[in-house]
């Protein structure tokens, strides 16, 4: 037992427990619930089912000619955003908050005392994952929608100036609502109550802008991270009152920061 | 050696932790009593780095625990059962607790077999018995093998033969060599794995001392551990601290 003692002593001495250690546990903990893959589901069958559902009815001969200048079939393949936002901002907040309600926060931080690492290691997981389905899913509701639209509408391809772009965008967007949703449950830590601020942010706060007047909504509404996607992001002719495609990325990127950073403090600040 | 110098928590106007001080050392395994209330998870929580202490410091060989290395091949802990996602395998549990501290994959099919839960392992966490979650509690406190030890009321849920297993794994860890700190508010149950004792009321060290020692200050053990946690109730304002070995 000495030996083994001694062993165990010399072995603990070398190296420290890093990023890389921590990121395989974050991995190992989001594959291993069935949640994640019911919600990545959910984001499938959302993208796709809107792809469909919308771009094979679009009937371009009874449409106005105003309506002619406006389509945008790049832009129409993507109305699935809205539904999966809501799942996978979800999944971005029970990423942290499940482990609050469990009491397992508290042996992942005897595991790793060092709480932002814990936290950038979960938002490295978690952006993966979500920008790799986020990716082929964007990729196929453009090809499932184009399938779908009939012809004589004018049809989108990945070579038209724009289009490419947007379906990378259309693809990044998942993965920047989980960063969201898990920097909420971090500051947050309850479940229904991180879930209730990605909905009041997601779909509460454009119901409100659009109450509120055009001139409002046209100043404020392009800061809202749904109509981002669809006027900024997605858009390969530009929307009026919308920011640029870059822009909204990276305001996008820049709300995911914040959430995370206000998550990050509350984690290191507070007892779990 | 685990070290907790004038260690103070507050929530708002209540005091959990009114400067506790004490040593564990290793070999022997040490009940830490106390009344529900008294203190004690959120003593082994500061020892952890989990709460923030408003006062003192706690140190486990030497160092904070915030600096430790490979935490979980130093301390292993049981702080609460069912710590678990409700919809992951045992299996799935440990696997991803032991990345973190570059544990190898075959030291959870050991801690599995170590605790009986090898026939239970790829069942869902959250259909345990209280008993079977203790126990995959105690198992991923033995992940890292570690040195240092601390359980808060291990024997928690488990059945007769639980019990039983449970005193024979706590006895041989620290004949090992190794520190083993367990909690409960039982002093009969503590009193059949520890020889040392540190009795805390309201937060406050009230004895450091051994079975045999607190056995001595009364018609029997109970007795001697009822009238050491009464009088810190009732004495709270007036009490000064004692040690007796």
């Amino acid at each position: 037992m000495t030996t083994a003692t001694l062993t165990r002593a010399a072995s603990r001495s070398r190296g420290r427990y890093g990023f890389r250690t921590v990121a395989r546990m974050e991995w190992l903990k989001l594959r291993s619930v069935r949640s994640t893959w019911w919600i990545l589901l959910v984001l499938a069958a959302g993208l796709i089912g809107m792809a469909i559902l919308v771009m094979a009815h679009e009937h371009w001969t009874t449409m106005s000619a105003v309506d002619r200048a406006s389509f945008d079939p790049t832009n129409n393949s993507y109305w699935g955003l809205a539904i999966g936002q809501l799942a996978i901002g979800v999944l971005g907040v029970l990423t942290v908050t499940s482990e609050f309600s469990s009491g397992m926060i508290r042996a992942t931080f005897a595991a790793v005392p060092r709480r932002p690492l814990v936290l950038a290691a979960k938002a490295a997981v978690l952006a993966a994952v979500t920008l790799v389905a986020g990716e082929i899913l964007a990729f196929t509701a453009f090809a499932i929608g184009q399938a779908v639209l009939k012809s004589p509408a004018p049809h989108a391809t990945l070579g038209q100036p724009g289009v490419l772009r947007a379906v990378l965008m259309a693809g990044a967007y998942p993965a920047l609502i989980a960063l969201i949703g898990l920097g909420l449950g971090a500051l947050i830590r309850h479940t229904a109550g991180a879930i209730s601020a990605v909905v009041g942010v997601l779909f509460v706060l454009p119901l409100i802008l659009g109450q509120l007047g055009t001139s409002v909504q046209h100043a404020a509404e392009k800061f809202v991270p749904m109509l981002i996607a669809e006027n900024s992001l997605t858009a390969v002719k530009p929307v009026p009152h919308a920011l640029s495609p870059g822009l909204g990325l990276g305001l996008l990127v820049l709300y995911a920061a914040a959430a995370l950073a206000a998550g990050g403090w509350a984690l290191v600040r507070r007892d779990p | 050696m685990i070290e907790a110098r004038g260690l103070v928590k507050r929530y708002g106007p209540t005091t959990a932790v009114d400067h506790l001080s004490f040593d564990v050392r290793p070999g022997t395994v040490t009940g830490f009593l106390g009344p529900n209330g008294a203190g004690k998870s959120t003593t082994m929580r500061m020892i952890l780095g989990l709460d923030r202490p408003d006062a003192g410091t706690a140190r486990v060989n030497g160092q904070s625990y915030h600096d430790l290395r490979w935490p979980l091949r130093d301390v292993g802990a049981l702080l609460e059962a069912k710590a678990f996602h409700p919809g992951r395998s045992a299996r799935a549990h440990l696997t991803a607790l032991a990345a973190s501290n570059a544990i190898p994959r075959g030291r959870v099919d050991e801690v599995l077999e170590i605790t009986g839960m090898a026939t239970a392992a790829d069942r869902r966490a959250g259909k345990f018995s209280l008993g079977m979650a203790q126990r995959l509690g105690i198992a991923a406190a033995l992940l890292g093998d570690p040195a240092v030890l601390l359980l808060d009321e291990p024997v928690n849920g488990l059945d007769p033969e639980g019990i039983r297993w449970i005193r024979g794994l706590l006895k041989n860890l620290a004949a090992d060599g190794r520190i083993v700190f367990i909690s409960s508010h039982l002093i009969g149950e503590v009193a059949q794995t520890a020889d040392q004792l540190i009795v805390i009321g309201r937060g406050r060290l009230l004895a450091q001392t051994t079975v045999a020692g607190l056995s001595a200050r009364g018609s029997s053990l109970e007795e001697a551990f009822f009238q050491l946690t009464e009088a810190s109730t009732e004495y709270s304002a007036h009490y000064t601290p004692r040690s007796v070995s």
